[in-house]
């Protein structure tokens, strides 16, 4: 049976590891080859290590045993030129362009609005929203020359529905991504390109499993653990577990990739566990 | 292997259209159905409505995938015929997994007939309310379960005219998300997810009519309103199909609580 994108090749930011990687490798699993990219380095400030050459080289790895094609380089999102030289590069390798997951992004540590310092500020603008506009601007003048429309998918978060306390540069630069979404959906829409956001609770990964979440989350803790996570993580959603896998977003990015979502544009879709709902 | 393989769906509005669709599509992948129609007219409701022959054809086309299903002439107005429908299908082929509030009817057109808010209401809302309260305690009891009502744009959106029908349809999409909501968060303790679907214009019987079509065309406001972004002029009933197939495979397993535009971007274009 023929995969549900078989054919296809998919752009993916912040490929190295995380929900990235799994995207590269459920694609892929439905026929796909991937050009991803990762940043593969540190940012200032992050309350967690940062995925390494090693994890983008473990990406491959996976993608190329699914016997797919995959062309990765280590790029930062927020440098535009040598994104638009990733992406080119990756188009002139595998053929073509259909699908793009705007998926590279960072987590933070807490702090009160007032006592973001412009730097915390300033880099998460840069890399959730400039970084997620950098890849579609990239990305968009191959998907229309080719002329058979595309998936541009964009990775916000329940917090770019609703507010949370203490993160106001996430919840911005994640509402941010939604306006830019829907702007492009319109724009697109006479080219069948089709774009659309997904908008996870928190998930598995090594974004939200450190000790700058378990802070945010237990805050009347001195130390808390994964363990002190779990409830307090599960209090957020509706049905009863506390977090998402990265196959769970896979599954919605891969789904709205398909031609089974064909005429669904300008959606803003929650795998939330109902925690926007809540 | 499908994606349903063993569950059962019950479905409302099964003899025609988006109901045959899912029923189809569903079946496909694996799934019994218990399939439930009016089959009769409404005296508001202009359009022809469905027959017994069109559920019966439902049947066939169920049972020529190899699958099983229970089909019902059933009025989703009707709490008791509804659980008696419900309660039969379940004991035939052992429980059920999956929920689609999929009945509607669009009681608009140029004329104006009686009862057209009333009988829009009670079908499209009521109608909704009474699927799922049939169906609750047997996905309870079945530990999980994923529940899809079909609203509408115009569940989103203040359009379908000035007149008693029109409104009404508009009103009863927009009130079917309120019971979605309300159903995700008192049903997520039994891992049961709600979610709705809003499509566009989809090419079934409910839209392309001579009296949907003089009623769009008589109103250039109406026909505006309901283009879409994409360039096509209306989506295919598996579109929808394939959305709700989406939403109740485990592939959605953490899903509950959305509201899921099918709908060429008609809404975000408003």
């Amino acid at each position: 049976m023929a995969g549900r994108v078989e054919g296809k090749v998919a752009f993916i930011t912040g490929a190295a590891r995380g929900q990235g990687r799994s995207h590269a490798i459920r694609l892929a699993q439905e026929g796909a080859d991937i050009i991803a990219v990762d940043i593969c380095d540190e940012v200032p400030g992050l309350p967690y290590p940062p995925a390494t050459e090693e994890d983008l080289a473990e990406t491959v790895k996976e993608v190329e045993a699914l016997d797919r094609r995959i062309v990765a380089s280590r790029t930062d999102v927020r440098d535009l030129a040598a994104l638009q030289a990733a992406v080119d590069d990756g188009v002139a390798q595998l053929g073509r362009l259909d699908i793009v997951s705007a998926n590279a992004g960072i987590g933070t540590q807490p702090h009160p609005t007032h006592e973001l310092t412009e730097e915390l500020w300033r880099d998460m603008i840069d890399i959730n929203l400039t970084g997620v506009w950098h890849t579609t601007k990239v990305a968009i003048p191959r998907l229309v020359e080719q002329g058979e429309g595309g998936s541009i998918v964009i990775t916000s978060s329940a917090a770019g529905l609703q507010a949370y306390e203490n993160i106001a540069h996430y919840v911005s630069a994640k509402h941010g991504v939604v306006g830019l979404m829907r702007t492009l959906a319109l724009e697109l829409a006479p080219h069948s390109i089709r774009v659309n956001s997904i908008h996870p609770t928190q998930v598995d990964t090594p974004m939200i499993q450190n000790e700058g979440t378990y802070r945010l989350f237990r805050p009347d803790l001195e130390n808390p653990t994964r363990d002190d996570f779990v409830p307090a993580s599960q209090a957020m959603n509706a049905l009863p577990i506390p977090w998402v896998e990265p196959v769970d977003i896979s599954n919605a990015l891969l789904f709205l990739a398909s031609d089974e979502a064909r005429y669904i544009t300008g959606v803003a879709l929650p795998v939330d566990a109902g925690a926007v709902v809540k | 292997m499908g994606k349903l393989e063993g569950k059962v769906a019950f479905i409302t509005g099964a003899a025609r259209g988006q109901g045959r669709s899912h029923a189809i599509r569903l079946a496909q992948e694996g799934a019994d159905i218990i399939a439930v129609d009016i089959c009769k007219q409404i005296d508001s409701v202009a359009y022809p409505m469905s027959t017994p022959e069109d559920l019966a054809e439902t049947v066939s086309e169920v049972e020529a995938l190899d699958r099983r299903i229970v089909a019902a002439e059933a009025d989703v107005r009707d709490r008791d015929g509804l659980q008696a429908a419900f309660d039969a299908g379940v004991a035939q082929l052992g429980g059920v997994d999956i929920v689609l509030g999929n009945a509607g009817i669009a009681p608009m057109g140029v004329n104006v007939l009686p009862n057209e808010w009333d009988d829009v209401v009670a079908v499209n809302l009521t109608g909704v309310y009474n699927t799922v309260e049939v169906a609750k305690q047997a996905l309870i009891e079945r530990g999980g379960g994923a529940i899809v009502l079909t609203s509408s744009t115009a569940g989103i959106n203040g359009i379908g005219g000035s007149q008693p029908g029109g409104l009404g349809y508009t009103a009863s999409k927009h009130g079917v998300v309120g019971l979605m909501r309300s159903y995700a968060n008192s049903l997520a303790e039994h891992s049961i997810r709600v979610n709705t679907v809003h499509p566009t214009g989809v090419n079934t019987p409910m839209v392309v009519n001579d009296v949907m079509q003089e009623f769009l065309q008589n109103d250039p406001s109406l026909s505006n309103a309901m283009a879409n972004a994409l360039p096509v002029p209306m989506v295919e009933a598996v579109d929808i199909s394939n959305a709700i197939l989406w939403l109740v495979s485990d592939d959605a397993r953490y899903v509950t609580g959305v509201t899921l535009p099918v709908d060429a971007g008609f809404t975000n274009k408003k």
